[in-house]
């Protein structure tokens, strides 16, 4: 006997169905898939090798996908002293990451230049490329850095992507 | 052979290049002319065994006239024998030969001397800055450069700004107190001893 159901409707369906806005789903993909920049420059970096170890375990959070090329990574997490001699590379590698991008200025160095009060140090990063979150500490613990991550994951989730892409299609045209 | 011996042995062959001798602590030095130097150096890697270059460095005596001197740190591997030449140069011309041809580490040495004093090593293969980046105009550890630096830009290369030092030296208190007091903060001249050794901006 034929124990196919004789309609075309699944009832098993119905519990694997979610109504979202596009923004909301978008927001909660992204927020849990940054894949970082690793821009280690200092100190700071041994604490992000530190988040992104067995101990504090960055996967977690969904970021433990460290990319060395900017085309392929979301947040720039910058990890220590930008010096002058650096910063125009730092900014170029921002220059290379795709939209939606977002930064993380992790440590005293890369928020404000830190102890570093000197002639060869530029005095935080976002002198050159816009800083979304920052974290205080010389250098953060691993816990500090994962506490940025998520007030970043919180900002993402509240972004309004799409609007704000219809809105600038619309100016454009 | 002992660092005395190797001072005697020195003076008594570049008598008239030799225009002092200081000895602190057991080391010996030597202040040598800067024209004699090379061949002074080649005497003491091939006749008094200095195969080792530990290090140059640089003093900038600001408002003393030479106001440059050049150190150059010797060593005998086998032994530990030291010894230390001392190379005053005038402001107008900061100039010595250089001593990559006897012992090849000098050549980093003679960059950072360069790029940080503005000190020329004639005969260096490649003295190019070492720190900073080529065309930087100031040489920052000078004493009349400012701690805060000075804006300069090189498009596509690389700028500098002044640092915000909020009324004083951006600086450590080297004292014995805890880390709430040594930590670096803007400290007046006045805050700190000893207060000469801070140069006032020009």
């Amino acid at each position: 006997m034929n124990e196919s159901s004789p309609v075309a409707y699944d009832s098993k369906v119905e519990g694997n169905i979610i109504f979202t806005k596009v923004d909301a789903a978008i927001n909660w993909m992204r927020s849990n898939s940054l894949w970082p920049m690793p821009m280690g420059l200092a100190c700071c970096a041994i604490e992000l090798m530190a988040a992104s170890s067995a101990r504090f375990d960055i996967s977690r959070f969904g970021a433990e996908v460290m990319r060395f090329s900017p085309r392929q990574s979301d947040v720039m997490i910058v990890a220590g002293t930008v010096t002058y001699k650096m910063s125009l590379a730092v900014k170029r590698i921002w220059d290379q990451m795709p939209e939606p991008k977002w930064c993380i200025a992790m440590g005293a160095c890369a928020s404000s230049g830190g102890m570093y009060r000197s002639y060869a140090v530029l005095q935080g990063i976002d002198h050159l490329i816009p800083v979304d979150v920052y974290i205080s500490g010389c250098p953060p613990r691993p816990e500090a850095l994962l506490d940025g991550l998520m007030k970043l994951q919180k900002k993402i989730m509240g972004e309004h992507s799409i609007e704000d892409q219809k809105r600038a299609l619309a100016e454009t045209i | 052979m002992t660092s005395k011996e190797a001072a005697d042995m020195l003076r008594t062959r570049f008598d008239s290049a030799i225009s002092g001798a200081t000895d602190f602590r057991g080391e010996t030095g030597l202040c040598v002319e800067a024209k004699s130097l090379a061949a002074l150096a080649a005497y003491c890697r091939d006749e008094l065994g200095f195969d080792y270059l530990v290090d140059i460095s640089s003093i900038d005596h600001f408002g003393d006239e030479p106001r440059f001197e050049v150190v150059y740190e010797l060593s005998v591997l086998e032994s530990g024998t030291h010894l230390r030449l001392k190379v005053a140069l005038s402001e107008d011309e900061p100039v010595v030969q250089s001593v990559t041809d006897l012992w090849p580490t000098a050549d980093w040495h003679e960059r950072e001397v360069f790029d940080m004093m503005g000190i020329r090593f004639e005969g260096h293969p490649d003295l190019r800055r070492i720190l900073m980046w080529d065309g930087y105009p100031y040489h920052p550890l000078r004493k009349d450069f400012p701690l805060e630096g000075k804006p300069s830009d090189m498009p596509d290369v690389a700028f500098t700004e002044s640092a915000p030092l909020a009324g004083g030296p951006f600086v450590t208190a080297p004292t014995p107190g805890d880390t709430q007091v040594r930590e670096p903060r803007a400290r007046r001249p006045g805050d700190l001893p000893p207060s000469e050794t801070f140069i006032p901006e020009p």
